[in-house]
């Protein structure tokens, strides 16, 4: 970067031009394969490979089209904290959703609570 | 904005660096400027991602606890306008891309048309959106507890076209006259500046019209087809949804137009029903006795729905006012070498509104 420094500032990276329309063509791609994937009877692994293909059409986004490749440290920092904090968000949440599974059970099944135990 | 005070003194010193005109006086110099901003608009896009998150784990969980609701949901989503959008939105992004790489190279002239691009693939996708909405008004598919589905029941309204799309189109039609009408005045009363913006919107509000045109051609070209299919494998979830109607009620005979007439009324003595449907289906395991449980429950995948894609349509719409910012500085053209960050930002926010339907478009649409 600082090579060219005279021509324009330092914090001026422009993306090359080839590599936004490879990223764009890629980001075609995938989401082609996305859509044959899943007509395609993968059982429980059609989800995890529509979420993979997913993960890296978002990589190819953040990474060229948001320029985090070339971005400073900190940028990149505070926006993958954000995906800590998710993690945390779904993965305490979905630790606790069996928590009273037990009570639940042990509620006494008779015709009339069979309404209240299942709230959609 | 203080840079706005600043614009007069922007052509004296075009060709000094040192003197840029965008400069707040409380930063030393561009870069500074530029970093601070560019910290600022990724902390509000965590903040963005933290808000998305919540429908997201909302998502999860219900997924989790009845994956079967979203297999017999999926089905009313129509992948291939689905894919279509996600291809108008990831267009969007490459041009958004190449925008701030015009602005960054001073090349205003082109940053415009770029922006002007990706505002239009905006609306497009808005366009396609309530194509897809208001197809599934028509149908009853609304949220949880306004759920009424009935494959009979198809208001028409002018042409032929669903009411609740006409209601949808009011505001952009509104939209597309008032701008046409500023531009033309615009030129007229000698102003070329307010006359060629609002050419831009006309334009972009055009291009919700040109994705509702695409949408309507589309669905009509499938149309035929799709509903035969639709209908032979729905009939028997709402004639079973009429007979758990009929267990808890004096109801008539369960034909459809009856279960649509009085949906809201009985959607209790349904939610028994579907208990008892449950239980049997843990025993058949049947896939055609997934049925049992579509009527109600199934709305519940479509509040999911609605709030995520709505959510998103009302960031696209947010966006496209931050874009016409841009255009309309963009026609100014203040943009050069070493100030360009507002196209950056408000590009980095618009990849991440792409992004996001990145992963909405396989767990909404692409579930098998």
């Amino acid at each position: 970067m600082s090579d060219h420094s005279h021509d324009h500032p330092s914090f001026n990276h422009a993306a090359p031009l080839p590599l936004l329309f490879i990223v764009f063509g890629a980001l075609i791609f995938l989401t082609i394969a996305t859509v044959v994937t899943s007509n395609i009877e993968l059982g429980e692994f059609g989800f995890i490979v529509a979420m993979i293909i997913a993960t890296m059409k978002a990589f190819l986004v953040c990474a060229f089209f948001m320029h985090m490749w070339w971005d400073k440290g900190l940028n990149i920092l505070v926006f993958f904290s954000s995906l800590i904090f998710v993690s945390l968000f779904v993965g305490m949440t979905l630790l606790d959703t069996g928590a009273n599974m037990e009570s639940i059970d042990s509620f006494p099944t008779t015709e009339d609570s069979s309404l209240s135990t299942t709230e959609y | 904005m203080a840079v706005a005070d600043t614009t007069d003194q922007h052509d004296h010193d075009h060709d000094h660096h040192d003197h840029a005109p965008f400069i707040a006086h409380h930063f030393d110099g561009p870069e500074q400027q530029f970093d601070s901003g560019k910290l600022g608009i990724w902390l509000f896009l965590v903040t963005e991602i933290l808000f998305f998150s919540g429908l997201f784990v909302a998502y999860i969980l219900y997924r989790s606890h009845h994956p079967d609701i979203f297999q017999l949901a999926h089905h009313h989503l129509d992948k291939v306008l689905g894919c279509l959008n996600t291809i108008v939105l990831l267009f969007s992004s490459l041009t958004m891309a190449l925008a701030v790489r015009s602005a960054q190279k001073g090349k205003n002239k082109n940053c415009e048309l770029y922006i002007l691009v990706t505002m239009v693939c905006a609306t497009i996708f808005l366009g396609v959106k309530a194509v897809e909405y208001s197809h599934k008004w028509d149908l009853g598919i609304f949220p949880k507890s306004f759920f009424n589905y009935s494959e009979g029941h198809h208001a028409t309204g002018f042409l032929g076209l669903s009411p609740y799309l006409i209601k949808l189109s009011v505001i952009p039609a509104l939209l597309l006259a008032g701008f046409a009408g500023t531009s033309i005045f615009g030129k007229l009363t000698d102003k070329p500046a307010m006359g060629k913006f609002f050419l831009g919107m006309a334009i972009t509000v055009a291009g919700y019209f040109g994705g509702v045109f695409g949408g309507i051609v589309y669905q009509n070209a499938i149309g035929s087809g799709h509903e035969q299919h639709a209908s032979v494998s729905h009939q028997p979830m709402m004639l079973h949804a009429a007979m758990f109607d009929d267990d808890g009620h004096d109801h008539a005979e369960g034909d459809d137009d009856q279960d649509h007439a009085d949906g809201e009324g009985h959607s209790d003595e349904e939610h028994a029903g579907e208990e008892h449907a449950e239980g049997e289906h843990a025993q058949g395991g049947h896939h055609s006795e997934l049925g049992h449980s579509m009527p109600k429950s199934v709305g519940a995948f479509f509040s999911i729905y609605y709030c995520m894609t709505g959510l998103h349509a009302i960031h696209i719409i947010g966006g496209v006012v931050a874009l016409a910012w841009i255009y309309y500085r963009s026609q100014q053209g203040h943009w050069r070498e070493d100030y360009f960050g507002p196209v950056d930002y408000v590009g980095l926010y618009w990849h991440l509104v792409d992004l996001i339907w990145i992963y909405l478009f396989p767990l909404l649409y692409l579930i098998d």
